[in-house]
């Protein structure tokens, strides 16, 4: 028999933290291939076109753009609630309720045109947001109500109250009926970075920005200290004078506004119009980029580039191998593990022990 | 002969006739599709997956090449993968889905010599953009008139998705198909909100059951309510395939959409070089619409089913025939008038009868 | 009608039931497996597959429960062995789950399944009311009731249960105290993929026997959101399932009574009585917090 051992380290090391990310990469290689040679497919033709073909056209670096830009904007917000030790997993539903809001204005008075619609539209999309976050926040905080059910729970009433929009009272006259709001005016959409090369819009700008101040206040400022201090041991911070239920809204507000800053990007940059649906589960997606980036904002740019990178080459090898959409997933799944399981080594030893004496070396 | 929503395109932009350019043949197309679910969902995308199979088995692979994208969300993911598409070499591009709208009309700017079909769709805004859809609810009259004939009760459920024209159209059809024939008959309607759950489905179908129905129709996509009601000793159409085998002895016809003999005619049209754009809209006469075998039902019945089934094909009957009210009462058409396809493309209300009150 | 009514219900209960109960019993040891949705849908596939093949439910429904099992194992692996974060791990467990399932049930679209018929309990489901409702049913019911009631006597009335709530509690002093915590925590994992995988074969071998992909359709999150909402304790999970089920089934008679509300109101109303019983019971704050596991999604490696 064969055990695995894992021990913690003195101190994380640095040298794993550089390269865990190298072995999850070989280990999801190793593994994919033998799952694409299990359906017949060129491992390397498939290996090819999930990793490197997305990369090689400026468009699709542009799509890349557009696919990450949510993600990490919404997991950017998600770093300081589980820092804080606030589990919030409903940033869909901010997401949508920050669309729903920042989309009032062009849809409810599309007369009101100029400079200033967008500003205020982006400003509503992250009041939405917040909004819908103050909700666990203040039932947390007031009748400590767990988050994790509540912020879930809203994701499902969101989404509804966004489908009766849609159908109801901010259908598009014009529609034939269909559940759509009317098109955006052209002072509504959100612009692209650089017309000439692709469609990337600015929330991409906004989500690098996003990242770069949150490290900031995480990490050198007293709020981030706040923060930081009541998500590891909560009743040191109680001592020094830190309130746990301002850490709770700060914390909430801050990711539901950053979820809902990117609803509104995303409905005005890419899509230019409410739709029943208008996110393919980014709130959710955006839970695993904050872990893959190890919680720290600007890891999480890199892991949501990731992700989406998966995304996207899931679909380059469906067009170019015909690999199934549910062979993409299972390789997605695959990298996420092991990208998850690499990241063990920084903080653990990990041994491969046999039964009774000490053996073997480091995995 | 296609019938065009003419009338709808006067939302397009602009309408080009085909230039000279696209008379030029191709020795071989590679046809693409976009699917809204998996193909294994046994409903729309799963249909529209067997479309694309039938044209390469009778176009042949050495004329047509095709690939696909399932379960691509609506949004910004579905204009990603169109141009995918558009870039990678296909020549005529299937979007499926009535949210992938926009995002095909916005790529079919970008990609002038790729021809792109939208599926339910009424944006044509470039000469690249075709559209096209189904009446399904000449089927829908079809069923409406068996299951007065044959209820006890004098009602039938109807497990309805989402307040869309088409649904609203089909509950519509339904319910005057079955006036033809009792004009007392009852529907109750129930919005599952969902195309696809199959456990809601079937909480949908045991529901209308408690309450009295003893036949079932839906305009969902799953084969829940069919096993149901199998389960229950009731009878039910089936929806988009044939659902036979999930109940032998229930099923009394399906409505099948069949998109081979279209996806064979526009994939041919691009290989002769005589792809326009177009509006189409066909139904029985055309082979889209498809009734599955009239079983578990007396001849005479049967026999009925098909007489009607034959005057719709030929164009003889239209099931949206005057004199109709509205759900007020109000008049909507007089004696002998036939609805317009504009108007049938945007209803939004129901006829005298129907007791639910439309989702507004 | 009340009767069809409540079997209705029962059977739309069921499989939330059975999988909150497991989840439940891994949350209690200290470990959060979002990967519920995942489980299930595995145990889904597997169940229908084998039943199919060789035409006996019963089978299947081994075949489900094992293969949650095995799914909950992966999440182990990587969650007690390796020390990953639970919340992270769970969501990819349930990412692979929905691809592998679609890949492996590929070739049973479209077929009809083999039912798990309903074992009337003599005598007993011949009783006036409530015969037919609690002795007349298929076996996941009674399988979801006694595991409800089993699972309150292991947790409350049982040493080993005990043991399980102190590693949930306080792993460290768990541990100082010699209990073996990861060897806990593995055993609480499985049963609640056990649990996961039976609920996953309830969906295709009683609730709608067929198989189509992405049928679990987000149950396996309601289950989660169950848990939380008994706040970790199995009396209230029965309750919650079948409030929840009474909840989406009500509105579907409402309709077809023509009731003229908004169907997205109506259906949104589980979501919003949840949160609103969720409120009113955790203003008792005392008892909610003596009810929650303290080392919830922590990670446990012992030093040495």
């Amino acid at each position: 028999m064969i055990r695995i051992e894992v021990t913690r380290r003195p101190q994380p090391s640095r040298l794993l933290s550089a390269f865990s990310p190298l072995i999850a990469l070989g280990l999801t290689i190793i593994a994919g291939s033998i799952m694409f040679m299990a359906l017949g497919k060129n491992p390397v033709a498939a290996l090819y076109s999930y990793f490197v073909e997305p990369l090689t056209e400026v468009w699709s670096l542009h799509e890349l753009a557009i696919k990450a830009a949510p993600l990490i904007l919404i997991a950017v917000g998600l770093s300081v609630c589980y820092r804080a030790n606030v589990w919030n997993i409903g940033a869909e539903g901010q997401f949508t309720f920050g669309a729903i809001f920042g989309s009032a204005l062009p849809v409810l008075l599309p007369g009101f045109q100029g400079p200033l619609v967008l500003p205020l539209m982006l400003l509503c999309g992250v009041v939405g947001g917040m909004a819908w976050a103050f909700i666990p926040a203040v039932l947390k905080v007031r009748f400590g109500t767990n988050e994790i059910l509540t912020s879930l729970m809203l994701v499902y009433v969101a989404g509804l109250f966004l489908d009766w929009l849609v159908r109801g009272p901010w259908r598009s006259p014009e529609g034939f009926n269909f559940p759509e709001t009317i098109r955006f005016h052209e002072d509504a959409v959100l612009p692209a970075i650089w017309f000439a090369s692709g469609r990337a819009h600015w929330g991409f700008v906004f989500a690098i920005v996003a990242a770069v101040a949150v490290w900031f206040l995480l990490e050198r400022t007293l709020k981030g200290f706040e923060i930081r201090m009541m998500g590891q041991s909560p009743r040191a911070a109680r001592f020094a004078g830190f309130s746990s239920g301002k850490v709770v809204f700060f914390a909430l507000l801050l990711s539901g506004g950053l979820a809902g800053l990117a609803g509104i990007s995303e409905v005005s940059g890419a899509i230019g119009q409410l739709r029943p649906v208008i996110s393919p589960g980014y709130g959710f997606a955006a839970i695993i980029v904050a872990f893959l980036g190890r919680l720290n904002p600007l890891g999480i740019i890199a892991a949501g580039l990731v992700l989406a990178l998966s995304y996207l080459g899931g679909e380059a090898a469906q067009i170019s191998l015909g690999i199934s959409d549910k062979a993409a997933r299972v390789f997605q799944g695959l990298l996420l593990f092991f990208v998850l399981a690499s990241d063990t080594l920084i903080h653990y030893r990990v041994r491969l022990m046999r039964t009774v004496k000490a053996g073997g070396g480091d995995a | 002969m296609k019938k065009t929503l003419t009338t709808l395109a006067a939302t397009a932009a602009v309408i080009l006739t085909a230039s000279a350019a696209m008379a030029q043949g191709m020795d071989k197309v590679k046809a693409c599709f976009i699917y809204v679910g998996p193909v294994g969902d046994f409903g729309w995308s799963y249909q529209h997956d067997q479309g694309r199979q039938y044209a390469e088995k009778t176009l042949g692979t050495d004329k047509v090449e095709t690939a696909f994208l399932e379960s691509v969300p609506e949004g910004a993911d579905a204009e990603r993968a169109i141009e995918r598409f558009a870039r990678s070499g296909c020549n005529i591009i299937f979007t499926t889905s009535f949210g992938y709208m926009d995002a095909t009309n916005k790529v079919a700017a970008q990609f002038p010599d790729v021809k792109f079909e939208h599926a339910t769709g009424y944006k044509r805004e470039h000469p690249n953009v075709a559209t096209y859809d189904s009446k399904f609810f000449q089927g829908r009259y079809v069923i409406g008139q068996i299951a007065a004939k044959l209820s006890k009760t004098g009602s039938a459920g109807y497990i309805a998705s989402f307040p869309i024209p088409e649904v609203v159209q089909g509950i519509n059809s339904f319910m005057l198909g079955a006036q033809s024939i009792n004009p007392d008959f009852k529907v109750k309607v129930v919005w599952v909100n969902t195309w696809f759950d199959p456990g809601k489905e079937s909480d949908a179908a045991k529901a209308l059951l408690d309450q009295g129905v003893d036949i079932l129709t839906q305009h969902t996509d799953s084969t829940a309510p069919m096993q149901v009601a199998a389960e229950r000793g009731a009878m039910a159409f089936g929806q988009a395939s044939d659902m036979i085998a999930f109940g032998p002895n229930t099923q009394l016809t399906s409505i099948i959409d069949d998109w081979g003999p279209y996806y064979v005619e526009r994939i041919k049209a691009v290989l002769d070089g005589t792809w326009t754009q177009t509006a189409t809209w066909a139904g029985m006469a055309e082979g889209h619409v498809v009734m599955a075998p009239y079983t578990n039902m007396p001849d005479d019945v049967k026999a009925m089913a098909e007489a009607t089934q034959a005057k719709i094909t030929s164009g003889e009957f239209h099931p949206f025939t005057g004199p109709i009210m509205k759900q007020d009462g109000t008049e909507w058409l007089a004696q002998g008038v036939v609805a317009d396809d504009a108007t049938l493309a945007g209803l939004n209300f129901y006829v005298k009868g129907i007791e639910d009150k439309l989702p507004q | 009608m009340l009767e069809a009514i409540l079997l209705t219900i029962a059977t739309a209960a069921t499989p939330l039931l059975l999988a909150a109960i497991g989840e439940l019993v891994a949350e209690r040891s200290g470990v959060l497996n979002l990967g519920v949705e995942g489980m299930m849908i595995m145990g889904a596939v597997a169940a229908f597959a084998v039943a199919y093949t060789t035409g006996n439910p019963w089978l299947g429904a081994l075949a489900g429960a094992l293969a949650g099992v095995s799914f909950s194992l992966l999440f182990g692996l990587l969650t007690l062995t390796l020390a990953t974060n639970q919340v992270a791990s769970g969501l990819a467990l349930t990412i692979l789950g929905l691809g592998a399932s679609g890949m492996l049930g590929e070739s049973f679209v479209g077929l009809p399944g083999v039912k798990l018929e309903a074992v009337s309990i003599p005598v007993l489901s011949d009783l006036p009311l409530v015969g037919r409702l609690l002795f007349g049913q298929d076996p996941f019911f009674y399988l979801s009731i006694l595991l409800g009631i089993g699972v309150w006597w292991f947790l409350f009335r049982s040493r080993a249960g005990l043991e399980l709530r102190s590693v949930g509690a306080n792993h460290a002093s768990a541990h100082a105290l010699g209990l073996k915590v990861i060897r806990v925590r593995y055993l609480a994992v499985m049963f609640g993929g056990l649990c996961a995988g039976l609920a996953g074969a309830q969906l295709t071998l009683v609730y709608t026997p067929q198989w189509v992909e992405n049928m679990s359709a987000g149950r396996g999150w309601i289950a989660l959101a169950l848990v939380v909402f008994a706040s970790w304790r199995p009396g209230r999970i029965v309750v919650g399932a079948y409030l929840f089920g009474a909840v989406s089934i009500g509105q579907l008679h409402a309709q077809a009574l023509g009731i003229g509300l908004p169907s997205q109101l109506l259906s949104a109303l589980p979501y919003l009585a949840t949160i609103a019983v969720l409120v009113l019971i955790s203003r008792d704050r005392r008892a909610t917090l003596m009810n929650t596991p303290a080392s919830l999604g922590q990670p446990f490696v012992p030093d040495r």
